[in-house]
């Protein structure tokens, strides 16, 4: 064994010496094994949101730009991001153009053309296609191509910030050639197309087993000579989180292992074996307490936690802190995340441009703050411990979906209020249900039949608008919207609209940050969200894999094509 | 018995009838939603699109209809037209069982994943009459002896402990322990993708087996080992074996044509009602060793409030049971003299 390895060490140093080229060879590093524990479906992002499916795609199919590692837009398929400073931003910010690269080829070895584009957003926008991105298009009022290479997009309303359609993973180019058969009603029929997409990227597809395996190959058309440097791709679904990092760090048999939310003195003790690293990354999400300021008392029937109903006592401002103080958010990020955890006291943490400085302090546990801030606006304790005032108790159903963290976080943060006169109940709901939208489910985050409820999010790119977008008056679901839309909190101040059409109309980055802290800490100093923990996506990658740069505003196998085997 | 089975085979059809109802109704009143799964980013407007496009906007008995057609009617076609190339009405066109999380026609995923079920779930079923058949027999010849405590006490482990303890246990041993380039290191991922085309493929494709069957079999031979001892120990006991002892028979051929025959009967009963557990899969130790069989599509599917998936996979189980059920009782009749239906 020994010696085998030694003359192919000494073969790979005389080649390395006589022809340089041969190093830079595509498919030179043989075959490249990737575990997602969520198997894929299918391969087309326009019909299916999850990550596991959108990440897989990316692999084949590509946008016009997408985000790197620190959340910058590169160019994919198009030759430079356009800006309003380069000419590709129109001064009323109501159109975007797009130059596309030179010379790109489908895998079929066929031109890649701007006419692809323009029927990539037809077969989004139709109507009856279903198309999962549709929230990208929003606003977009035509896509045309100009010539081959350029197409302009565009928009019913200014967008100051334009790069929806064709930027980042979720919405990449498809062939119009293979899809032109599959528009509208036919978009679900098209199997195969959906199955093996033909792409611009490094990999093809050559066999696709539906929420289990895919084998790739490599790209021989692929733009960037040399790359990428595996001949072929294993993409294997299936099992746990736990098990597909057992695969990566401690049996070696997987090469890269996606999003490995276990306990995380587990995850360090398989690292310990030294064959693969633990990689983690920081994007938007955040874990919050959602604060209802609606009343969810059975007894007011369809008025249940509607804004005709303030709450009884979550409106009060003094209890909301309270409730804040008396978290100790540095143990539930050791307990819950370890490494893929930071405590935050923003509801929007990253990008670092938009990261508010003015909420420090939260990090520390008050207790005797917390108490005192309640004494002082007259909640009395009663006999049982539990505060009131004026008949009105402070009694909390606290919901959110059944996950082993959440559940201990859960049983922490009743134990400290509880030391500060707050009962509470706790209820945990599964989770297809509980952020499914099934109109006859009283269980559902949108209904909010309860008074504070936890769960995670975040938003798609780098931009916040629409994310904040969510605490806008208008957002707040009701029967009469059919429970839609994302201000859960109820939350309604004139002064956030404001500002959130304030943003609507700025382009200046600088401007658009000031705008976006402002809201945040408008939400954060009224308690309406009490943020918990920033939660990181946290991968594995084997010691002998090069090149991953772990992505957290894009798909995390942005970069396969620079992906190689260290020798 | 030619008419007794036929009036069972003719009673199968509203039963399974029934039960198809039935499961829809329960999938239909399950708080579960297709799009519950997807990324929050996905605002609530596209979600309801997404849930039209699905067709969940119409009334229940209409989606039910749409199912029976689609599963009774177009289906069976289908297959004749893939099978055979005949061609009966519009082959093109004709709507098929679709996945809502793949968007692909349901019996292709469970023609795709039927092989590896029937190979490691089946062989594992193998591997468990083969191991109890013959510790049963010894067990019950040599009753209360060591080698029945042995036996006893391997089949309460095996009954016991859960499929996802000892699977995990193994992988922790032949897979994390045991050094990669060992002789006895086994993959703790089965590879769907391999395809057995020459020795090397055959070996590899044992050793991912392994493991799995291993698992399953134990499982297995611990259910049917009891029987088989329980079996043997009524029969040992009656008036024909004295006889057959005392004609001055060899005890080799009291025991393995006699007694074992006799015993067999029920035994065989049980065997052929567990095979629809085959197909079923074996959702648990599928997930630990990724075999992505039916049973990993069936959870899958539930996961994913997948309704038209998960309706056509729990039908077809209970067509296998019913079936299954028919054929043992067919079974027990051939194998039973004294045993005649009218």
């Amino acid at each position: 064994m020994k010696l085998k390895h030694l003359i192919a060490g000494m073969l790979g140093a005389a080649m390395l010496s006589t022809t340089a080229m041969a190093q830079e060879e595509r498919g030179r590093d043989g075959n490249v094994n990737v575990i997602y524990w969520q198997a894929a479906s299918i391969l087309n992002p326009y019909l299916s949101g999850g990550t596991k499916d959108i990440d897989a795609s990316s692999m084949v199919i590509e946008p016009l730009a997408r985000y790197d590692e620190n959340g910058n837009m590169v160019p994919v398929l198009a030759a430079e991001i356009p800006t309003a400073g380069n000419g590709g931003v129109s001064e009323d910010l109501t159109s975007i153009t797009w130059k596309l690269k030179e010379g790109v080829t489908w895998s079929d070895g066929t031109a890649f053309t701007a006419a692809d584009v323009v029927f990539t957003a037809e077969y989004c926008m139709n109507p009856d296609g279903g198309c999962q991105q549709l929230s990208k298009f929003g606003d977009v009022e035509s896509v045309e191509a100009v010539d081959d290479l350029t197409v302009k997009i565009t928009f019913s309303v200014p967008k100051p910030f334009p790069y929806g359609p064709f930027v980042g993973s979720t919405t990449p180019v498809i062939q119009a050639a293979q899809f032109a058969e599959c528009t509208g009603e036919a978009a679900p029929t098209c199997t195969e197309q959906n199955f093996g997409p033909i792409g611009t990227g490094p990999f093809v597809v050559t066999e696709f087993r539906a929420n289990d395996a895919i084998s790739l190959e490599a790209n021989s058309n692929f733009r960037e000579a040399g790359k990428p440097a595996f001949a072929t791709l294993t993409f294997k679904g299936g099992g746990d989180a736990a098990s597909a990092a057992r695969s990566v760090l401690e049996t070696g048999e997987f090469d890269y292992a996606w999003n490995l939310q276990i306990a995380p003195e587990i995850l360090a003790d398989m690292e310990a074996k030294g064959i693969g690293t633990v990689v983690s990354g920081f994007g938007p999400l955040v874990e919050r307490l959602m604060v209802n300021q609606t009343d969810p008392d059975p007894a007011l029937g369809d008025g249940r936690s509607t804004v005709a109903n303030p709450h009884p006592f979550l409106s009060d401002l003094n209890v909301r802190k309270a409730l804040s103080l008396a978290i100790d958010r540095p143990l539930l990020v050791e307990i819950g995340y370890g490494k893929a955890g930071n405590v935050t006291c923003n509801v929007l943490p990253s990008p670092a441009i938009y990261n508010s400085p003015n909420n420090a302090g939260c990090e520390v546990q008050d207790i005797a703050g917390a108490n005192a801030l309640l004494d002082e606006a007259g909640w009395v304790r009663g006999a049982d411990g539990v505060r009131e005032k004026d008949g009105v108790r402070l009694s909390i159903l606290y919901q959110t979906s059944t996950n082993a963290v959440r559940q201990d976080f859960q049983a922490l943060i009743k134990q400290w209020w509880a030391e500060i006169g707050v009962e509470t109940e706790l209820k945990n709901i599964d989770a297809a249900v509980f952020f499914g939208g099934d109109q006859s489910s009283p269980d559902t985050f949108q209904k909010f039949f309860a008074d504070i409820e936890m769960y995670a999010n975040t938003f798609d790119g780098t931009d916040p608008e629409a994310y904040m977008g969510n605490w806008a008056c208008s957002e707040i679901p009701s029967p009469d919207n059919a429970w839609l839309g994302g201000n859960m909190p109820r939350f309604c101040d004139p002064a956030y609209d404001a500002l959130l059409a304030e943003m609507a109309g700025t382009a200046d980055i600088n401007e658009r940050a000031r705008l976006a802290i402002a809201m945040n800490d408008m939400l954060m100093q009224n308690y309406i969200m009490i943020p918990l923990v920033h939660r990181g996506n946290v991968s594995a990658r084997a010691n002998t894999l090069e090149g991953v740069k772990l992505n957290v505003w894009d798909s995390q196998l942005w970069n396969v094509a620079d992906w190689s085997r260290a020798n | 018995m030619l008419n007794y089975t036929l009036r069972r085979l003719m009673f199968t059809i509203p039963t399974l009838l029934l039960i198809s109802f039935i499961i829809f109704l329960i999938l239909d009143l399950a708080p579960n939603d297709p799009t519950g799964n997807l990324p929050l980013t996905i605002p609530p407007e596209v979600r309801e699109k997404i849930r039209q496009s699905l067709g969940l906007d119409a009334p229940m008995y209409i989606r039910y209809l749409l199912w029976s057609q689609q599963f009774f009617i177009n289906e069976p076609l289908n297959l004749l037209n893939q099978w055979f190339g005949w061609c009966i009405g519009d082959c093109e066109g004709r709507l098929r069982v679709s996945s809502w999380a793949t968007r692909s026609p349901v019996v292709d995923l469970i023609a795709e994943r039927m092989p590896q079920t029937l190979w490691v779930v089946g062989m594992s079923y193998v591997v468990g009459i083969l191991i109890a058949v013959p510790i049963g027999v010894i067990s019950a010849y040599k009753q209360y002896s060591w080698f029945d405590q042995i036996g006893t006490f391997i089949a309460m482990i095996g009954f016991s402990v859960p499929t996802f303890f000892t699977g995990v246990l193994l992988i922790v041993i032949f897979s994390v322990w045991v050094p990669n380039d060992s002789f006895f290191w086994l993959p703790s991922i089965y590879d769907t993708t391999l395809e057995v085309v020459d020795w090397d493929s055959f070996m590899l494709q044992v050793r991912q087996m392994i493991m799995p069957v291993m698992v399953l079999g134990l499982f297995n031979a611990a259910q049917i080992s009891r029987f088989m001892r329980a079996s043997m120990l009524d029969n040992l006991s009656q008036d024909y074996v004295r006889t057959a002892r005392a004609k001055g028979l060899k005890e080799k051929t009291v025991l393995l044509v006699h007694v074992l025959r006799n015993s067999m009967i029920p035994v065989v009963t049980v065997i052929a009602l567990g095979i629809p557990q085959i197909f079923g899969g074996a959702i648990i130790t599928e997930q630990i060793f990724k075999v992505n069989g039916l049973g990993q599509l069936l959870i899958i599917g539930i996961q994913g409030a997948d309704i038209p998936l998960v309706q056509t996979l729990t039908f077809l189980f209970a067509v296998l049971i019913v079936l299954f059920n028919l054929i043992a009782d067919v079974l027990y009749g051939l194998l039973d003299p004294r045993i005649r239906y009218e």
